[in-house]
């Protein structure tokens, strides 16, 4: 069943949407939340287990330090105030992906609270207040069985992976977002991306979305323009890519208008997102915060982070990715364009360690976003993944600088790097394709080259210099584009004028 | 410190028994199907132990801070250090059901439309 949907642009007219996102981020400890087992991906099923992630009887959970640390400075990177006073609280249902019976999570008394971060769209920026942060564990995974391509609609039983189960995991809830208008997806989309930046910078997480180690709920409503309060929220859940998260606001907007536009109420909700077709569809019926039955964790202490160690976190943040923008931007004279072009393309922290290896800015610029985008575009992969590192692109820049090979040359070089055939001077030398110097090889070409054509030699010998290319092309030929044109031209005009 | 003031909290003392309505929610939540008669009876006893529960509520604590837990301890932790896990073989063997080294589960309801 495809639901009603307005046009985009249409649902502007009438509606003013408001969105809301939970991004929950798998830290990458070494260890669980609350024991010693290995949170390492891809395991073998139900090898990485203990009776407390298994929620055994009699066993005592213990906080892991590196995950109440990692938290605060999540917090203290988005500006929010570290609680002096913290617990944690179980949240009690029941799921087979949740051995206990409860979650282990915060309640009214989370780690971080009220921070904000600034996300650009467009040139307009628009800063997204943050709620809290707080900690909590991850669940098992299920797999369903029985059913069409592994969906729990039809399966006939689900089998359960408990490794997972006890990940520490950092929920990021922003408060209501109003006013964003037609950008609602993009500065969805925009808090993330930059959101997860500020996580790489931390360095708490891989924040690896296809492995889930960063997943959202996105929440979205419609109001009628110009009226003084918001509309019913859905919650699209387990959002976990970039794109998704800007597609399924845009759905729903539309969704909802359609709802709205024929007179009916949204419903209050929790729904599932589609990949293939960027569709939601309804999923069970929104638990009230009172179904949880929170209650403090009685098996937990309180955490009380001191002030002195707070300042030390603080002190020790790194560059955040915002600053280093502007810090970039000023020193390599970028306009606000040319700055957009590097960051959307990924290419900032490749151009930044380019520029560290000891390239030019301009030319780690040009390489990364002109040859080497063109490379990833054509293999359907992001810059950073391509095989070759910024050190690398650094010393083909040098070979160009220092003569060795020109542009042309360089580029049959960068094939041979990505090829894993080593660096560019190794790629060079293997392959033969530094550029000719004046050598014994060189004379022999450009002599050959005037020997097989009197009628050219003699046309320019007449006036019409402008015939000399055809003598430098020739030339290049016979080399295979290793020699330097201007150097031919120069012996050329030597011998023939 | 921002422990909660015992006002925010609803106490033993603010729950006057509970209604059939309370346990067919909770009976819900737990994913457990009670007949009528059940709801009735659970009803009548789970009140009767809210009220002996209650009688704490009468106790004057106007003086008393807040407890926030009963070890008067804060900032327990482990270094970040793996150790080893059960092995799978154990771990299943404690599962009603196994299969392909997972736990299996019965069908999940309710879940998705």
């Amino acid at each position: 069943m495809s639901d009603t949907l307005v046009d985009f642009d249409e649902v502007l007219t009438r509606y003013e949407p408001v969105i809301g996102l939970e991004t929950h981020v798998e830290l990458g400890t070494a260890s669980k939340m609350f024991c010693g087992c290995s949170t390492t991906f891809g395991a073998e099923p139900n090898t990485q287990t203990c009776p407390v992630c298994l929620g055994l009887p009699g066993s005592l959970p213990v906080v892991n330090a590196a995950a109440i640390e990692a938290t605060i400075r999540i917090g203290l990177a988005l500006g929010c105030r570290i609680a002096t006073w913290s617990r944690f609280a179980r949240k009690n249902y029941f799921y087979p992906d949740i051995p206990k019976g409860f979650q282990t999570s915060q309640y009214d008394e989370p780690l971080c609270i009220a921070g904000h971060l600034d996300v650009e769209v467009d040139g307009e920026t628009h800063r997204v207040e943050i709620e809290r942060v707080h900690l909590e564990e991850d669940t098992g995974k299920n797999l369903h069985v029985g059913g069409a391509t592994g969906r729990i609609h039809g399966a006939s039983h689900s089998l359960v992976d408990f490794n997972r189960a006890g990940i520490p995991l950092v929920e990021i809830v922003t408060r209501p977002i109003p006013g964003t208008g037609a950008q609602a997806p993009e500065v969805a989309k925009a808090y993330v991306t930059e959101l997860r930046e500020i996580l790489l910078a931390l360095g708490v997480s891989e924040v690896r979305m296809e492995q889930g180690n960063l997943r959202c709920d996105v929440n979205t409503s419609l109001a009628p323009v110009g009226s003084l309060e918001w509309g019913t929220r859905t919650e699209t859940k387990n959002v976990n890519s970039l794109r998704s998260v800007e597609r399924s606001v845009r759905h729903e907007m539309r969704r909802q208008a359609a709802v709205l536009d024929a007179g009916q109420r949204v419903l209050q909700e929790t729904r599932h997102f589609h990949e293939d077709s960027g569709s939601t569809s309804p999923g069970r019926s929104k638990e009230e915060a009172t179904d949880y039955r929170y209650f403090p964790e009685p098996d937990l202490v309180p955490v009380a982070p001191d002030a002195e160690w707070v300042e030390k976190l603080t002190a020790e943040l790194p560059e955040l990715p915002g600053a280093r923008r502007t810090r970039l931007q000023e020193e390599w004279g970028l306009s606000a364009t040319e700055m957009s072009w590097l960051t959307g393309a990924g290419a900032l922290g490749l151009v930044d360690a380019t520029v560290a290896a000891g390239a030019t800015p301009g030319d780690a610029r040009k390489w990364w976003l002109g040859e080497l985008a063109r490379r990833a575009n054509d293999a359907g992969v992001e810059l950073a993944e391509l095989a070759i590192t910024p050190r690398q692109v650094a010393e083909l820049t040098a070979l160009v600088s220092a003569g060795t090979v020109n542009d042309q040359l360089a580029r049959q070089a960068l094939d041979g790097v990505l090829a894993g055939e080593g660096d560019p001077a190794q790629v060079v030398e293997s392959r033969g394709l530094a550029v000719l110097g004046e050598s014994d090889e060189l004379v022999s070409a450009v002599e050959a080259a005037i020997a097989g054509a009197p009628d050219v030699v003699a046309k320019v010998q007449g006036g019409k210099v402008q015939a000399l290319g055809a003598l430098v092309g020739a030339v290049m030929k016979t080399t295979r584009g290793k020699a330097d044109a201007a150097t031919v031209r120069r012996m050329l005009e030597e011998r023939v004028l | 410190m921002s422990s909660p003031s015992p006002q925010e909290r609803p106490g033993p003392g603010d729950t006057a028994g509970l209604g059939r309505q309370d346990v067919a929610q909770l009976a819900r939540l737990a994913r457990l199907a009670l007949t009528d008669e059940e709801l009735d009876h659970f009803a009548g006893q789970l009140s009767a132990v809210l009220d002996a529960v209650a009688q704490v509520g009468k106790a004057d604590v106007g003086d008393v801070p807040p407890m926030t837990h009963a070890v008067p301890l804060t900032n327990v932790t482990r270094p970040d250090v793996v150790t080893p896990s059960l092995l799978r073989d154990v771990v299943l063997a404690g599962a009603p059901a196994a299969e392909d080294d997972r736990f299996r589960v019965p069908q999940i309801l309710g879940e998705e439309q």
